[in-house]
């Protein structure tokens, strides 16, 4: 296999099949994510859009299809699942912080623990990352004595740390009161505006047309429509994203 | 707390009974039922009932024979220092054994190897529902009065191996501990875990025990009561643990009957203000766990 380049996509996921025992949950999507490229992935409940996210760190393992990241198949039995890991970072609807651990620790422990990188360097890293998503002054701070806004925005600092290539965000405003919900967007924004590669699933749609290079609509576990964030809540196409938006918006 | 959850009515009118579960009345199984019931006792009460003794032999002092209650106070000394130190001694040394083993055998509930799971499922049913006094006795019969070691020969007298014999039920009681403790850290932990890279042997040590050793500690405590309750079952194999001491005492005082309940209630006695800050304890810290949650 040639080695991956920075002109193939990041993550390829090609006719990628999944069920959950008799149930299918993805039936055949594709999609590419080159590199720096924000996508979002938008949907009704229960199309499968956390199934899809969670396959391609290998949280979910698949039926058939493939996933490339950087050129390496997820769902290959001999993938070297930390080296996936590094590549890939998760932030989660419900935050999914350490619960004993304050909130510097939580970026510093992957890092040190697993990367097995030097704690000095490591624990100046995480203090630049808090401030950069606008925490400075809560690193001694334990989760429960945080907002959920606050807490997930340690979730991404904790995520980056790991010096990810891309990052997958599933919901992770959902869970958050209407006025935490705009700092954490404003760390994303940051994020994709640094370079980052986004892959997010979100239901503010304001926001995906603002950050997204690309829009896919899914439901029903297929990919219905996609395109450019104007074409695509400008002039979408088929009903069922129509009748999606107009319930949305 | 699903206490209330045991006992269904029908919601809707006209529901027919006979389409409803049968469910046994009362409260749910409650792994601090111990430490819930002793720590629900006042405290004043315990305060008084460890006043009756000195209190009623003042009263019955002076009808000219010493009362029981005189008899008992001359003992206690003895009894406390020689017999129900000893009781203590027995508990923590069980306790130490037992949490050592327990935790082993808990991680060995939660393994991915099937063999280690389900050997260690068969250790956990079988000894937390084997009857403790068989237990004991099986072990004093079953272990040799010494044995050798790198060609020491070490004694194993009768209290080593009542505190083995406790031990035994305990551990798996404790595994079972574990494992639910284990199993109420939520599965996003382990994920959230996993997506950073950690492996499961350190998810296990560095995310998910940590954060059980709170919840782990009210449960281990009850137990710790229960196990220090069960230690007058050591009598009956011939330690010279506060039961035992108390025979021999009424026996020295010439076996009267009206010695036997003074002489009883008091180590039923020294057992419950033993326990009582036990339990006080434990659910204290119940509450702050429950709190911080
Ligand atoms: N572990 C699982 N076992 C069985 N079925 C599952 C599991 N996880 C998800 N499903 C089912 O798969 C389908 C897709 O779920 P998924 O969580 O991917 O949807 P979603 O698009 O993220 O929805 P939402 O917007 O509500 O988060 C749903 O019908 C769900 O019930
Ligand atoms: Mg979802």
């Amino acid at each position: 296999m040639t080695p991956w380049t920075p002109d193939q996509p990041l993550v390829s996921i090609r006719n990628v099949h999944k069920s959950y025992g008799d149930i299918e949950v993805l039936k055949g999507i594709s999609l590419d994510v080159m590199k720096g490229q924000v996508i979002c992935i938008i949907g009704p409940s229960g199309s499968g859009k956390s199934t899809l996210i969670r396959c391609i760190n290998a949280l979910n393992d698949i039926q058939s299809g493939s996933i490339l990241v950087e050129g390496q198949e997820v769902h290959d039995p001999k993938l070297d699942k930390l080296a996936l890991r590094r590549k890939v970072g998760m932030v989660f609807q419900q935050y999914n912080l350490f619960p004993h651990k304050t909130a510097l620790q939580n970026v510093m422990m992957a890092p040190i623990k697993v990367l097995k990188e030097n704690r000095a360097e490591v624990e100046a890293r995480a203090r630049d990352l808090l401030k950069k998503v606008r925490l400075e002054g809560k690193e001694n701070h334990y989760p429960g004595e945080l907002s959920g806004g606050q807490q997930q925005r340690v979730a991404i600092a904790r995520s980056l740390a790991m010096r990810p290539d891309v990052m997958l965000f599933d919901e992770v405003t959902a869970a958050l009161d209407p006025e935490t919900v705009k700092e954490v967007l404003v760390t994303i924004k940051d994020l994709a505006a640094d370079g980052m590669t986004c892959i997010l699933v979100t239901h503010e749609m304001g926001f995906a047309r603002e950050v997204s290079d690309h829009v896919y609509f899914t439901d029903k576990g297929v990919i219905v429509e996609h395109g450019a964030p104007a074409d695509f809540f400008g002039n979408a196409q088929d009903p069922r994203t129509r009748a999606f938006l107009d319930q949305v918006l | 707390m699903a206490r209330n959850s045991l006992i269904r009515t029908a919601d809707v009118k006209g529901a027919l009974p006979v389409l409803l579960p049968f469910a046994p009345r009362g409260p749910a199984f409650d792994a601090l039922f111990l430490v819930r019931w002793l720590g629900g006792i006042p405290a004043w009460l315990i305060a008084l009932a460890a006043l009756a003794v000195p209190v009623m032999a003042l009263a019955q002092s002076g009808i000219g024979a010493e009362s029981p209650f005189d008899k008992l106070l001359r003992w206690m000394p003895f009894l406390i220092s020689k017999g129900f130190m000893f009781n203590i001694l027995i508990s923590f040394l069980a306790m130490a054994l037992g949490t050592l083993v327990g935790a082993l055998t808990g991680l060995a509930l939660i393994s991915r190897l099937a063999p280690l799971r389900w050997l260690a499922q068969a250790y956990v049913s079988f000894f937390r529902n084997a009857p403790w006094l068989v237990l004991l006795f099986i072990i004093l019969l079953a272990f040799p009065f010494q044995i050798t070691l790198f060609g020491h020969t070490v004694p194993l007298p009768g209290w080593v191996k009542t505190v083995i014999g406790l031990a035994f039920p305990l551990s798996a009681n404790i595994a079972e501990v574990v494992r639910g403790a284990v199993q109420s850290v939520p599965t996003a932990q382990w994920e959230a875990s996993e997506s950073l890279g950690f492996s499961r042997r350190q998810t296990i040590w560095q995310i998910i025990l940590p954060q059980c050793v709170k919840r782990m500690l009210p449960p281990w405590m009850n137990w710790y009561a229960i196990l220090t309750m069960s230690t007058p079952l050591c009598s009956l194999l011939g330690v010279d643990e506060i039961i035992s001491l108390t025979r021999q005492a009424m026996e020295a005082e010439g076996n009267r009957p009206e010695l036997l309940m003074p002489f009883y209630s008091f180590a039923l006695l020294l057992f419950l203000a033993y326990c009582y800050p036990i339990a006080r304890f434990t659910l204290w810290l119940e509450r702050r766990v429950a709190v911080k949650n």
